[in-house]
């Protein structure tokens, strides 16, 4: 009764898409002696950014007994460092009916992923140039010299990603750090992708579908107005993606 | 060995097999032994357009599942004595195209001819696939729009991705831009890109441009490669274009109208 009464009030609740960046933890075995000492020394480290952060537990490089893998001690001991952890990503079947009896979400790890994009359509290995690797821990710049074309995706995980010719309208260009085209972009470009929110994108003119940093993007139309076909960075201020021609930075 | 050269565009009704008849026929004529080799599957027109339809026996699909020989299936052409045509079957799916037997018959071909030309069928999937695999060379017909632009740039990235070359790590697929139904009063009232935009887009180096040409259609309909047509703007246009391909410089033309007799010379041919 009451319920048809409020049918024209307020809804309860509404379902929105979102995504959000967040630290995996990579389990490679499990002792609980050996996991608490290791994750209190992380937190030494840096105790601003690990107080209350929502936490994955990625076992895709896990070595370790299924029978040791206790998700309800790993949980323990995260809350106890007041760390949440909220799901288990990659990992076999049995692993999975174990986090899932912790309550955990199940997350598809990446080698998932990997194999669904093996699947789709050229994910094309452009040959890559060989990179000089000064320092060893700086992550290496992905350099690409042919063009990028329509349906093509070329992906930089881990540093940079440098084009040194078109990207073509329907191709994906995609870099955990910062993206540079030394040609005109016209396809989708998404700099830091795990949630690096000061990488940006260079290009010598935007004429792009898409344009993203961290997640924030814009598409075709919004950019128009601003630095369209023209030498620009973009790059992420106050959460807002900002447009600045190259030879005034 | 032969170089093996596919006619592809991604985008249907461009051209390819226009292009494959007056490329093959152009080759032929300068002596090479070229065979050109229709790989549509089920919309058989290469035999139409090289007028030889009434002489198909056996097809490509018979040699590959070893019904005929393959000197069985090669169709000598009547016009030009060293062009060879491998016309497709029009009954069969394109899967019947097996990787296997197509490897088998284009290696066969190889050995004893100078050129074997593919002509692709439209589209992205298996049978365009199998028709750009063993390519050393690639002409990408493209018609001055913008949809026919993006499926060429689609095509070249598939070259670049999925044929023999790219696999093995060999030297890439050697790519012409070749533009088709090029019509330079509508480029100059805007209504068509012109060779620098699709240039400029697709990057690669340009083959030729065919202006766009009632003669063109009244070839086909006759079963005549429009290489042929001499007096014609669309045939020497191929011409040029078969002389680039052999490493030839020659200057290109029918870029601008030509004020003056350009209409009566294209309706002269037909």
């Amino acid at each position: 009764m009451s319920n048809t009464a409020t049918s024209g009030a307020q809804q309860v609740f509404q379902l929105k898409s979102a995504s959000v960046s967040m630290t995996a933890l990579e389990l490679h075995y499990f002792d609980n002696d050996d996991f608490e000492n290791a994750l209190k020394d992380k937190i030494s480290q840096a105790p601003g950014f690990f107080r209350d952060i929502p936490l994955i537990i990625s076992l895709e490089k896990y070595e370790g007994l299924d029978s040791e893998l206790d998700f309800f001690k790993i949980i323990g001991t995260c809350r106890r460092n007041n760390i949440h952890v909220i799901g288990v990503r990659g990992g076999n079947n049995d692993q999975r009916r174990l986090a899932r009896g912790a309550a955990l979400a199940l997350i598809p790890g990446n080698g998932q992923r990997d194999r669904d994009h093996e699947a789709a359509p050229e994910k094309t290995e452009l040959p890559e140039e060989p990179v000089a690797r000064a320092a060893p821990e700086a992550s290496p710049a992905r350099i690409i010299s042919q063009p990028v074309r329509s349906g093509q995706q070329v992906f930089a995980p881990e540093g940079d990603l440098i084009i040194l010719a078109p990207v073509q309208a329907g191709a994906e260009v995609l870099a955990a750090g910062n993206i540079h085209v030394y040609g005109p972009l016209r396809g989708r470009a998404l700099a830091g992708i795990h949630g690096d929110s000061a990488a940006r994108v260079f290009c010598q003119s935007l004429e792009a579908e898409l344009v993203s940093v961290a997640g924030h993007y814009k598409i075709s139309e919004d950019l128009q107005d601003n630095g369209w076909k023209s030498a620009v960075q973009i790059q992420l201020r106050d959460d807002l993606l900002v447009v600045s021609p190259l030879d005034k930075a | 060995m032969a170089r093996i050269i596919v006619v592809t565009s991604g985008k249907g009704g461009v051209g390819k097999t226009t292009t494959s008849a007056s490329i093959s026929t152009g080759l032929a004529k300068r002596g090479y032994k070229t065979v050109v080799v229709d790989f549509d599957v089920g919309l058989r027109n290469l035999d139409l357009i090289m007028n030889c339809e009434r002489r198909v026996v056996y097809d490509f699909v018979n040699v590959i599942q070893g019904d005929a020989t393959l000197n069985q299936a090669l169709i000598r052409d009547k016009r030009v004595n060293t062009l060879y045509i491998l016309p497709t079957s029009q009954t069969r799916e394109k899967e019947a195209l097996t990787p296997e037997g197509v490897e088998k018959v284009i290696k066969e071909l190889s050995e004893t001819f100078d050129y074997v030309i593919c002509d692709s069928p439209a589209g992205i999937e298996h049978g365009a696939l199998m028709a750009l695999y063993h390519a050393d060379e690639a002409i990408i017909t493209t018609n001055p729009e913008v949809s026919s632009v993006r499926d060429s740039d689609r095509i070249l990235g598939i070259l670049q991705s999925k044929s023999w070359r790219a696999e093995s790590g060999l030297e890439p697929v050697k790519e012409h831009l070749l533009l088709t139904r090029y019509n330079p009063d509508r480029v100059e009232r805007g209504e068509m890109l012109s060779v620098a935009d699709v240039e400029e887009i697709l990057a690669i180096p340009l083959l030729g441009v065919i202006p766009e040409s009632q003669v063109v259609l009244n070839a086909s309909n006759q079963g005549l490669p429009v290489i042929l047509e001499e007096d014609s703007d669309a045939g020497q246009a191929y011409d040029d274009a078969v002389a680039r391909l052999l490493g030839e410089e020659r200057e290109q033309r029918f870029l601008t109208s030509q004020k003056k007799g350009f209409f009566s010379r294209i309706f002269k041919g037909g």
